[in-house]
């Protein structure tokens, strides 16, 4: 039982990223800005696409990192079932490359964050040597979760080749509503909906599920049918708490009971001092030579 | 000789207890011979040193100036909640200092708005839920121990429970951390903002077994009641037509919100101890649970129902009401006590199977007891393939422990041959950190130890466990010892 053959994609892979020079993993550069632009002469490496393994009645679906969301979306969607990473761009985005940067969908009110879709991963460290982590179960504490470390860590720890991730059933019904109604005070009224957004006047509903329930908890809203979400504003990304929304003005659209608010203008990110020393220092132990990704930095914008 | 002269306290590190009393006071700092013998032990059946001192904090600026203590000495320590861990993850090895959490037991604050709650780590599970129902609002994951660990331990284990089939486990559940790092220094892992700069730390911490650090503040996410509730126990002639059910139900596009098996033996035990009126004739009962608005909570039991009768279910009961459904879960939950009616003692195992190689698993789970002459219950987590095969057995008997502990790892290597992990929410702890090479390459479990070294160079924080020695093998000292008696 002991391992474990490597697929030739993921061989190839970890020869492709090599041993010295530095590299930058490519997806669909649906986000590419986020944490810095690469340094110049960094190495591009991609990584190949595909579904490897999907079993319905497991609800798990094992593909390369490059499978990009569309692709991933019918592979699962036939089977009437989706993995909730509904990202902008899903002909381009990549399984690998969202995962990479770690920015959840705009359902993650009802789904979650996108690091708890995530079961394995297998990534190819700085000295370029396969790691596994996690495996194909929903439940697993066997060892440290590096899972959840490269989510988010934009590459800057390993480069991603294969991910396991947990599928859920397509929502029967899924309808957008929109008007004038408090989000916040809708929050607190409906069971569970999948998304609310908010510009500051105009509050859009995403609900999902059995139909009359839908409709039930649509009228319970007050908002009438729309089209599905407004367009989010490119150009920043803030992440506050979500009572911390109320008070926001000027041009954004936020996700309330979640707290991300999408800009026209990037912010500063913060965090403590101590925290960020261990940050530091878990990039400087997984990458000494600083090879992975230069000029990119996960605490950045 | 050793022994004895610890007994009479001799050889007790002054020094060290005299810095951890001015760390904390005089009478939170124990050393007599009866503590550190409960201290050394959790609910497993591992067996590792007796700790040097055990402490009681009662604030987070105490666990932090226990630790730089222990810091100063070069003393490792071990965080501790109620000791319902059962791969020994609280279990000291090296003498350490063992921090109990317990006293650190106050909800500190609950924001209905936001759902969130910030709690201290020895806050019973229950308890928080108990704390919040009056808001409509809970804390989803369940563990069967629920009503007495701690948050705590959850954290350290990345804890489940019967709920965690919807809902996610204890990981889903944690926004931020509070923590003493193993150098004794304060940081925030994670946040209450949704996307927190840099590596996720907190998911990192979440499942470390104490490894990482202590948690002294937890913030988690609490949910609403949901509106409808639905219980259903269904019962098979055979246990793989209820395995099939599983599969079928989840196949069928329906994440239940819980989905638990018993087996015959379970439902023998725990009906003569609960009176919930299982089938005692039945080879499995399969408990079912959805939750959520009432449409999708009636096409769910609908879908249910077809599925287990098209598998054979012998009957469907649809708990009509609270009591009703309180009086079947009261079964489940208090399925491990009621195994005292078959054996005095037991072992309790944690494996994760994809749940379509379930039925097959669970032959082989009664093969291998049937060869070892044990008993085995099946009491488990059916929709996410969590298996917990019970051993029970009689601790008197001669040479049953080595047929216990043989069974024991013949299970967990067959359910890792189905494409199963090790655990499913128990952890590695001893139990298992000498079988985590067959899961893991060498390259893998560096890694993994790559991530704790940053946290904690020098190994103080709950040393020697999970990861085992980089030479695999060649211990000095056995490290899993299985005691000439249980303590369950």
């Amino acid at each position: 039982m002991l391992p474990r053959e490597f697929s030739r994609d993921l061989l190839g892979l970890a020869e492709e990223v090599g041993t010295e020079d530095p590299v930058t993993p490519l997806g669909g550069s649906t986000q590419w800005e986020v944490g810095g632009l690469p340094g110049p002469g960094a190495r591009e490496v991609r990584v190949a696409s595909g579904i490897l393994e999907y079993e319905p009645a497991e609800m798990t679906v094992r593909c390369l990192a490059g499978t990009t969301l569309a692709e991933l979306a019918d592979g699962v969607g036939e089977a009437g079932q989706m993995v909730p990473l509904d990202l902008p761009q899903p002909q381009k985005a990549t399984v690998g490359g969202v995962l990479a940067v770690g920015r959840s969908g705009i359902r993650r009110l009802h789904y979650g964050p996108i690091r708890d879709h995530v079961l394995g991963v297998t990534f190819v460290d700085a000295a370029g040597e396969l790691i596994r982590s996690g495996g194909p179960t929903v439940k697993n504490v066997s060892g440290f979760d590096l899972c959840r470390l490269m989510v988010g860590s934009l590459g800057t720890l390993g480069v991603i080749g294969e991910v396991i991730l947990r599928c859920m059933p397509l929502p029967s019904l899924s309808a957008w509503y929109c008007g004038s109604a408090d989000p916040f005070e809708l929050r607190s009224r409906l069971f569970s909906p999948s998304s609310i957004l908010w510009d500051g006047s105009t509050t859009w509903l995403c609900l999902e599920g059995h139909p009359a329930d839908v409709e039930a908890q649509a009228r319970l809203s007050g908002l009438r049918p729309c089209e599905g979400p407004p367009p989010l504003p490119q150009g920043g990304r803030a992440s506050l708490r979500p009572s911390d929304l109320k008070t926001l003005t000027g041009e954004f659209v936020a996700e309330v009971g979640v707290g991300v608010v999408h800009l026209s203008e990037a912010v500063p990110r913060l965090t403590d001092e101590r925290t960020l020393a261990l940050q530091k220092q878990i990039k400087q132990s997984f990458d000494p030579a600083g090879r992975l990704n230069p000029g990119r930095t996960a605490w950045l914008p | 000789m050793k022994r004895a002269a610890k007994a009479a306290g001799v050889g007790l590190p002054s020094a060290l207890i005299a810095d951890l009393r001015a760390a904390t006071s005089p009478d939170r700092v124990r050393v007599d011979p009866l503590e550190r013998a409960i201290y050394g032990r959790d609910a497993s059946l591992c067996v590792g040193d007796e700790p040097a001192v055990v402490v009681f904090p009662v604030t987070p600026e105490e666990v932090a100036e226990v630790v730089r203590a222990c810091n100063r000495h070069g003393r490792p320590f071990v965080a501790r909640g109620s000791g319902t861990g059962l791969a020994g993850n609280a279990v000291p090895l090296g003498e350490p200092v063992v921090i109990v959490t317990t006293k650190l037991n106050k909800v500190l604050s609950v924001d209905a708005g936001e759902r969130v709650a910030w709690v201290q780590p020895g806050v019973l599970n229950l308890d928080l839920s108990r704390h919040t129902a009056a808001l409509g609002l809970h804390y989803a994951p369940d563990p069967s121990s629920q009503q007495v660990c701690t948050i705590g331990g959850n954290v350290a284990t990345n804890s489940g429970g019967p709920h965690c089939l919807a809902y996610g486990v204890t990981n889903a559940h944690v926004l931020a951390l509070k923590v003493v790092l193993p150098d004794g220094s304060l940081a925030q892992l994670g946040g209450l903002d949704p996307e927190p700069a840099g590596y996720d730390l907190r998911g990192v911490f979440v499942g470390s077994e104490g490894m990482l650090g202590i948690a002294t503040e937890i913030a988690v996410r609490l949910m609403p009641d949901p509106p409808e509730v639905a219980t259903l126990l269904l019962d098979f002639m055979d246990v793989s037509a209820g395995a099939s059910t599983v599969s079928d139900v989840i196949a069928g596009g329906l994440v239940p919100a819980a989905m638990e098996m018993m087996d015959a033996n379970a439902v023998k035990v725990v009906e003569a101890f609960v009176h919930a009126g299982y089938p005692t004739d039945a080879a499995a009962v399969l408990l079912v649970e959805c939750e959520g608005l009432p449409a999708g909570v009636k096409a769910s039991v609908d879908l249910i129902t077809e599925t287990g009768q098209r598998n054979g279910a012998r009957t469907v009961r649809l708990a009509a009401d609270d009591v009703e459904r309180d009086l079947l879960w009261k079964g489940r939950k208090a399925a491990f006590g009621a195994v005292a009616r078959l054996a005095p003692d037991y072992y309790l195992h944690d494996t994760v199977v994809p749940r379509t190689r379930l039925v097959e698993v669970l032959e082989k789970v009664y093969e291998i007891s049937a060869r070892h002459n044990l008993t085995v219950v099946n009491v488990f987590h059916a929709g996410d393939g969590n298996l917990h095969p019970l051993l029970a057995f009689d601790s008197r008997t001669e040479g049953v422990m080595d047929s216990v502990h043989a069974a024991g790892e013949e299970i967990v290597l067959a359910s890792l041959a189905a494409g199963g992990v090790l655990s499913g929410e128990h952890g590695i702890g001893i139990e298992k950190r000498d079988l985590m090479g067959h899961l893991f390459s060498q390259a893998d479990l560096a890694a993994q130890d790559r991530l704790r070294a940053c946290f904690d160079p020098d190994g103080l924080a709950n040393p020697s466990k999970v990861l085992p020695s980089p030479s695999g093998c060649g211990d000095l000292r056995p490290q899993v010892k299985v005691p000439a008696g249980a303590w369950v």
